[in-house]
């Protein structure tokens, strides 16, 4: 090997406070991980003395605790609390609010479309996609969210490559990591060794290889792209957990009727959490909203979830009133029928839901005992 | 224009629901423009007399002339509200439903026999029809607005039954559960406090009673993973909501369990 491509470089830690800067400078509301309330959260950063160097993470389902790291890595854990939605698919918007005018007639405003312009450092592989498949949900039909449009179109990608995937990871399975698909401007790869903390930096975008070239940059030696290649290779025979190796969708397909459902149904708190933290989740509902003159209404939006009664709330009463319903709706939809709506799965294998839901409910494990009971159920039609 | 007339009904209670009106200070003036405030003792001297349109009734039912004056109320009421869990669940006063009232009064009075009460704590819903509920311990003001500019639109209040859960995560506060280990009722407590606790670090304490989609059995193993023992298990459900039937009937079973 001769030369390394021109968008192919290394940067120490001071360049990576660097890249915060010049996106800084460059108008650049940049939003990373850093500790806060016993957690690693996306959060906006003033600059890199806020990224969690020396934290990693423990994670089991319904289980997660900070724990330092003696090598000093700032990108050596897996997903946290939040997610990228939290500032493309923001919690609650005003869509419209409308004022009635003194002749009786009604006047409506629609807000102007957010400015703000994002730089993401630090998503991980599992987390690009999952913007992707959010992109796909909320612009890629007839009827595209503008907001969420003009916020993502703006938005600056640093992907960071996985190289320590948590207990409840299963990126491998769902085809979106460790290492980082497209769809960045840069995509980093942190590496600690005996030669130092560096990190091998590439530009996936045209904007990507601008805001390099204003960084001081050495070029990227072929022992540390191999390194890099190594320790994200080696990651992937590390994921804690994996989905079963079948049609995950047909499983869904062929197991409405299971008992499985039951099973998970007595375990299910029913409190929405895991559709919260989901990354593509993106379920709203809208709130109209009057004051007391009766003279202004605002219709806002804010997320919602399926495992809510008033999701599914018709003159009648809820359509999905059991909560095997509910569980059922949401695991059959995000890993079989999305792909029936847009045409992928709709889980990129972060772990959160597993995570974060209080009881520990593991979407891979009641994806496995499905696939078993649809194994046993056929074993037993097989017998003469 | 004839202003729809509020009335306040206090049964037994704190006030702090009642308060919560006249801590909507930046919404009062509005409020008094829309609404005929008839009959509020805690804000006005001169009640008017019915019929109202508009009845917020905060407290519960604990005497037998308490049970008596509900049905006037009721009867003097277009639009009935409940505010706070007094009024919606028995409130704290509802211990006395697992309790011993004679000794209770004999424990506490210098002249037991100067006090009359039943022996019961019940929500208002348990004596008249109630037209809507508002949660709390006390109430959320943001909530009451929401309620009363429903009614003045004619609309149904927005006021989600879901999960404390809900709040919190559309707040962002790191879940205190999963990354701390503290015991928290967010996954079976009614919304409307915003996530108040958890904001600063502590469990739910349930204020707003359950939510419309609870597990009781499988939230409280919860409980006790997160370093509860059994008496305290049966403290924590048993506080402002005790007499909210989800509250109270896991309770009652965790009490058993920790005999045991």
């Amino acid at each position: 090997m001769t030369s390394a491509p021109a968008a192919t470089a290394v940067i120490d830690r001071a360049g990576l406070d660097a890249l915060i800067r010049v996106l800084a400078a460059h108008g650049r509301t940049v939003v990373g991980p850093t500790v806060r309330d016993g957690a690693i959260v996306l959060a906006e950063l003033a600059s890199g003395e806020e990224l969690p160097y020396g934290w990693g993470v423990e994670l089991e389902a319904g289980h997660y605790r900070l724990r330092p790291r003696p090598d000093g890595a700032a990108f050596a854990h897996s997903a946290g609390p939040n997610s990228w939605k939290t500032f493309l698919h923001p919690q609650r918007e005003r869509q419209w609010s409308a004022d009635r005018a003194s002749d009786g007639g009604t006047a409506f405003r629609t807000d102007p479309p957010p400015t703000v312009s994002y730089a993401f450092l630090g998503v991980r592989p599992c987390d690009l996609r999952a913007i992707a498949m959010q992109d796909r949900v909320l612009t890629g039909g007839p009827h595209a969210d503008g907001r969420y449009r003009s916020r993502r179109s703006r938005a600056f990608l640093v992907a960071v490559e996985c190289t320590e995937p948590g207990a409840t990871c299963f990126c491998v399975s769902m085809g979106t990591g460790p290492a980082a698909g497209p769809g960045y401007d840069l995509a980093l790869t942190e590496l600690v060794d005996e030669d130092g903390h560096r990190f091998l930096v590439r530009a996936g975008s045209p904007e990507g290889e601008q805001v390099l070239a204003e960084l001081r940059l050495r070029p990227a030696d072929p022992d540390t792209r191999d390194e890099a290649a190594r320790v994200v290779r080696e990651a992937a025979d590390r994921m804690g957990r994996t989905m079963p190796p079948v049609d995950l969708r047909a499983l869904m397909r062929d197991t409405l009727d299971a008992e499985r459902w039951d099973d998970v149904t007595a375990r299910c708190l029913t409190c929405g959490n895991c559709t919260m933290v989901c990354p593509t989740c993106f379920c709203t509902t809208a709130e109209d909203v009057t004051d007391l003159t009766g003279d202004h209404a605002e219709r806002w939006r804010r997320w919602e979830s399926c495992f809510d009664l008033e999701f599914t709330h018709l003159p009648t009463g809820p359509v999905r009133s059991s909560p095997r319903s509910r569980y059922r709706q949401w695991l059959t939809h995000k890993i079989g029928t999305w792909h029936d709506r847009f045409g992928s799965s709709g889980c990129v294998g972060c772990g959160r839901c597993i995570v974060w839901c209080p009881v520990g409910i593991d979407i891979t494990e009641e994806a496995h005992a499905l696939n078993q009971e649809r194994r046993t159920v056929a074993d037993r039609q097989e017998m003469p | 224009m004839d202003r729809p007339r509020l009335a306040v009904w206090k049964f037994a209670s704190c006030d702090g629901c009642q308060l919560t009106l006249l801590d909507c200070e930046d919404e009062l003036l509005d409020l008094a423009e829309r609404l005929e405030i008839a009959h509020f003792l805690e804000a006005a001297t001169a009640p008017a007399a019915g019929p109202y349109d508009l009845s917020l009734v905060e407290g519960s039912i604990t005497t037998a002339q308490d049970a008596e004056r509900i049905r006037r109320v009721r009867a003097a009421s277009r639009y009935l509200v409940t505010i706070g869990a007094c009024a919606t669940a028995g409130g704290i006063q509802a211990l006395r439903n697992n309790a011993d009232v004679a000794e209770y009064r004999a424990v506490v009075y210098a002249r037991p026999e100067y006090v009359e009460t039943l022996v019961t704590s019940t929500p208002i819903s348990a004596h008249v029809p109630v037209d809507f509920e508002l949660r709390g311990c006390p109430i959320d003001r943001g909530q009451l607005i929401e309620v009363i500019t429903a009614y003045l639109a004619d609309r149904t209040p927005d006021v989600p039954r879901h999960s404390v859960c809900f709040e919190c995560k559309r707040r962002g506060t790191v879940c205190v559960t999963v990354a701390h280990g503290t015991p928290c009722l967010g996954p079976v407590t009614h919304a409307g406090c915003g996530a108040l606790c958890p904001a600063y670090a502590r469990g739910c304490y349930g204020c707003f009673g359950p939510s419309d989609s609870t597990n009781l059995p499988a939230f409280v193993p919860l409980l006790r993973r997160g370093g509860l023992a059994g008496p305290d298990v049966v403290r924590v459900l048993r506080t402002f909501n005790t007499a909210a039937p989800e509250f109270d009937t896991a309770a009652r079973q965790a009490a058993e369990e920790a005999d045991r």
